[in-house]
């Protein structure tokens, strides 16, 4: 037992890897939220005017919301006239290409190791990076738009395809939605922009790498993707920030609309501050995303793996409208230390035939509290409709808990639902059996853990699959429950 | 988080009730609950799903007194063939003439919860309002503050009570409506053995409410057996809270079944507060028409070592609704524990619905814990199969419906008492479905 306390010390005592921040000249917008704000947000992206009415009309349904209570986490309650709501890294003027952009940016993609160079054509993403709350640089434009595929910085697409923008945004998430999506909707400052047009198979990855790097800062970005009819995208999102003893407020949005036959991946790899091991300081991440099937047999499939930020909480869902539509949802969540993560989804079938898949793989260790909340609705008029649900918890160390939430609604009588759930720790004959083999026992663990989690790191695109491993080796090393 | 519906119609609820004269301290700290939470109305989580304080808003006219009932025999509520204890409630009133204890007096001590507070001060003192909390249920307080009566039974130790207990609720709503709120308070005391067959039944064509507060006590290496049977009529609206707690190395077998009524909520939980126990804990509703059934279980492990597995089916027809919603919960230092839950429906009809909500929630590492929630149809193939060999659809449906639910029963082990629900879900399949 002693050596167990011991690895877990380690374990604990593990440092955050990417916590360094980078001395970069930021244009910040004053502390504090209100008008005036939002104006000044909308003034410095020179948005059009209706895109200002359209922030101030969520601001001011904002502020007559309250903020959510339900969710099984805790955190002291956030001051929202603390936070800077919008910080660019200062630049004389927008880079016309690579070159022109600032080299300490350059140099802080290149510690995250996504390098924006041409080096990238080798691994075939195309990158589109926000360091806190500005879009920076996107690669592979020219090629892209050859397939007349639009991948573009939010505030790009605002002025360059309002047509588009006018007609999808808040279409899956109103800005009414909730309390965050709100507040994302009246103060977000970019993000990315992703059209496929009719028929068109993007050929490469398409990929957003999310910094915050900025103090007080909070980050609020906004992604949509519109996959037009018989389209196919796959689309990589991963974060990360320096070490702070504050919280930091993300609160992002995420729209997926997708047409007839259209085909979204959607995989991110979350690697938030998490906070050290009192708990102090950390991300949290209260995130919206949501995937409207509008069309028949459209597919979208949401893959995540979660490890960092001090409190995790989004339920990336799929409105299955289109008949014969399918959602899928693949969640690795990891908390460790004081870790928070209420995490899940929600499949909501409202056409005929549709499917839907959720596994979700839960992790805890320290003094985490790990939670699954889903939702399978399956309205009246989905017959037929097929959902299948496996929720597993893995408990590491007898401080942290786990916890399920499901809630299961059926309408009608020609669908079938299942649900399973299991919570159980690390067999000691599995260590055993592995350790008689001569794995060592961190090693032993690793394996184990990945071979929980194989069925949804597979679902991860080649590249992110390596990182994630690799991550969750990182987090849980060495923690024998 | 209760929401008050209306505050006029909160206090004309209160104001028609007169409190007793027992547990004058918990009736009004009950009622204070009372007053600051209101009945649960819809954005309430626990009551998400089950409209029960609007359709008793609408349906009731709320009075002080029900009219005297005119019940001379009580043959047809009888279990047959059944030799049992039987203990009647009217009108939630404890009937002296109509109850008939056989026991002997050594084994069993049965009498009125209000008679209780005098004579057996001590005992109801230190369980009454323990189990059930006010402050966790509304209509756990509505039952707190104005219970009318109840019912005491004290299992002396080493004790196995020979006989089953039968414990009737007999609503008579033939002339106006019932309003009844009783108690249970049961303790079963060391290395002793007791069997509870509970059956609510309501009279007439007007509607009737019935709020019951059971409080079990399971005491060391003590066995319990509990057996639900909710056929009630029509406009019955029930909502009945039972907590068990089991002590060491005590087991406790429970069966609830569902067929009828207008709105059945069943807050049943179990607390396991000793080591080493063991719960079987079944439940089945098999509903039609407009009928809303709603088990919200818990099985709380608090201590180490101890198994509960827990089951319940569905099988819902016409426009019913079924609400499930199963809470595990392990506590940090409740380790080795092997918690099971599983909870299977069968949707018959277009339009009949199916909420249902598996919670796990677990503080302890070295666990074994599991839920499985299903929702589906008969299997075509083994309808096929069946039809193929010149069985009737209908006959191959009730034969297919009753494997389902059949392995409900076994946590009863009284041959009569199973026979009879057997024979109640025979009926229902062949009549009803």
């Amino acid at each position: 037992m002693s050596k167990d306390n011991q690895l877990l010390e380690e374990l604990t005592s593990r440092e955050y890897e990417h916590g360094w921040n980078v001395a970069l000249e930021t244009d910040s917008a004053p502390k504090g939220l209100n008008e005036d704000i939002v104006r000044f947000i909308s003034e410095r992206k020179n948005e059009p005017e209706w895109m200002l009415e359209w922030r101030l009309k969520a601001f001011r349904l904002w502020s007559k919301m309250t903020e959510p209570k339900w969710p099984n986490v805790t955190y002291p309650a956030i001051n929202y006239q603390d936070i800077i709501y919008y910080s660019a890294p200062k630049q004389s003027a927008k880079p016309k290409n690579l070159e022109d952009v600032d080299p300490e940016l350059i140099k802080t993609f290149e510690k995250l190791g996504i390098s924006l160079t041409e080096q990238k054509r080798l691994t075939g993403v195309a990158v589109d990076a926000v360091i806190d709350s500005v879009s920076v640089a996107t690669t592979f434009k020219e090629k892209l738009g050859e397939l007349g595929i639009i991948f573009c910085s939010f505030s790009e697409a605002v002025r360059e395809h309002p047509e588009l923008i006018k007609k999808y945004l808040g279409s899956v998430v109103p800005m009414s939605d909730n309390y965050f999506a709100a507040l994302n909707s009246a103060v977000f400052s970019d993000g990315s922009f992703c059209y496929i047009p009719k028929g068109v198979r993007c050929p490469m990855e398409l990929s957003t790498y999310f910094r915050i790097n900025a103090a007080n800062t909070g980050q609020f970005e906004r992604t949509l993707i519109v996959a037009e009819e018989g389209s196919y995208v796959s689309y990589l999102e991963g974060c990360t920030a320096p070490m702070r003893d504050e919280n930091q407020l993300h609160a992002a949005v995420v729209e997926i609309y997708a047409m007839k036959d259209a085909h979204v991946k959607y995989s991110t790899v979350q690697n938030w501050y998490p906070g050290d091991k009192e708990g102090k300081g950390g991300i949290y991440n209260f995130v919206t995303k949501r995937a409207l099937c509008a069309g028949d047999n459209s597919k979208v499939s949401w893959t995540q793996v979660e490890t960092g930020s001090a409190i995790t909480w989004k339920y990336p869902s799929c409105v299955l409208k289109g008949d014969n539509s399918s959602g899928e949802f693949y969640s690795v969540a990891v908390t460790n230390n004081m870790q928070q993560a209420d995490t899940g989804t929600k499949m909501i079938h409202i056409g005929k035939n549709t499917k839907s898949r959720i596994v979700s793989k839960g992790i805890s260790a320290g003094k985490s509290q790990n939670s699954y909340r889903g939702q399978v609705h399956i309205m009246k008029r989905a017959e037929g409709s097929r959902n299948f649900s496996q929720c597993d918890s893995l408990l590491m160390g007898d401080q942290c808990g786990a916890h399920t939430f499901p809630y299961i609604d059926v309408e009608n009588s020609t669908s079938k639902v299942e649900h399973e759930a299991t919570t159980s720790k690390i067999g000691e004959d599995q260590i055993f059996y592995c350790q008689q083999r001569g794995i060592d026992e961190e090693s032993a663990v690793a394996l184990i853990v990945n071979g929980y989690a194989k069925e949804v790191l597979n679902q991860l695109p080649m590249e992110f699959a390596v990182e994630a491993q690799k991550l969750l080796a990182l987090t849980l090393e060495g923690s024998v429950g | 988080m209760s929401t008050v519906i209306t505050t006029k119609s909160l206090s004309e609820i209160i104001g028609s009730f007169s409190p007793g004269q027992e547990a004058t301290e918990s009736r009004k700290q009950a009622i204070q609950i009372l007053e600051a939470k209101g009945l649960p109305a819809g954005k309430n989580e626990e009551y998400r799903f089950t409209p029960i304080t609007r359709a008793i808003e609408n349906v009731f006219t709320w009075k002080t007194e029900n009219s005297p009932a005119e019940i001379n025999s009580i043959d047809q509520f009888l279990i047959e063939g059944l030799d049992a204890n039987v203990v009647v409630f009217v009108n939630g009133k404890f009937s002296t003439s109509l109850s008939k204890i056989i026991s002997p007096a050594n084994e069993i001590k049965i009498k009125s919860l209000r008679e209780a507070f005098s004579s057996d001060s001590e005992l109801v003192n230190s369980y009454f309002n323990k189990f059930v909390s006010p402050e966790t249920d509304s209509f756990a307080a509505l039952n707190t503050a104005f219970w009318q009566d109840g019912l005491f039974i004290h299992v002396p130790a080493n004790t196995s009570v020979e006989k089953p207990l039968l414990l009737l609720h007999i609503n008579d709503a033939a002339q106006a409506q019932v309003i009844a709120h009783t108690r249970l308070l049961a303790i079963v005391e060391a290395r002793s053995k007791l069997s509870v067959i509970e059956k609510f039944n309501t009279l007439g064509d007007q509607a009737s409410l019935h709020t019951f507060s059971e409080e079990i006590e399971v005491k060391e290496n003590a066995a319990l057996e509990y057996c639900k049977i909710q056929n009630d009529g029509g406009k019955a609206y029930q909502v009945i809270n039972t907590n068990i707690r089991q002590a060491d190395s005590s087991r406790v077998d429970t069966f609830t079944i569902t067929l009828s009524g207008q709105i059945v909520r069943n807050n049943f939980t179990i607390t396991i507060a000793g080591e080493k126990c063991e719960s079987h804990f079944n439940g089945l509703y098999m509903l039609n028409s407009n009928t809303l059934g709603d088990n919200h279980t818990v099985v709380d492990h608090q201590k180490p070592n101890s198994f509960s597995n827990e089951m319940y089916k569905g099988v819902l027809d016409g426009n019913s609704k079924g609400v499930f919603n199963g809470k595990i919960f392990v506590r940090p230092n409740a380790q080795k524990t092997n918690a099971f839950q599983s909870n299977r429906n069968i949707a018959l009809s277009p339009s009949s619905t199916i909420n249902t909500k598996p919670q796990l929630e677990i503080w302890a590492d070295d666990v074994k814990c599991s839920h499985g929630c299903t929702i589906g149809q008969l299997d075509e193939e083994a309808m096929f199969y069946l039809q193929s060999r010149g069985i009737d659809k209908t006959t191959a449906q009730a034969m297919m419906l009753y494997a389902f639910t059949a392995e409900t029963l076994n946590t009863i082990s009284n041959e009569t008492v199973k026979n009879y629900v057997d024979a109640l879900i025979s009926e229902r399949l062949h009549k009803n479905f």
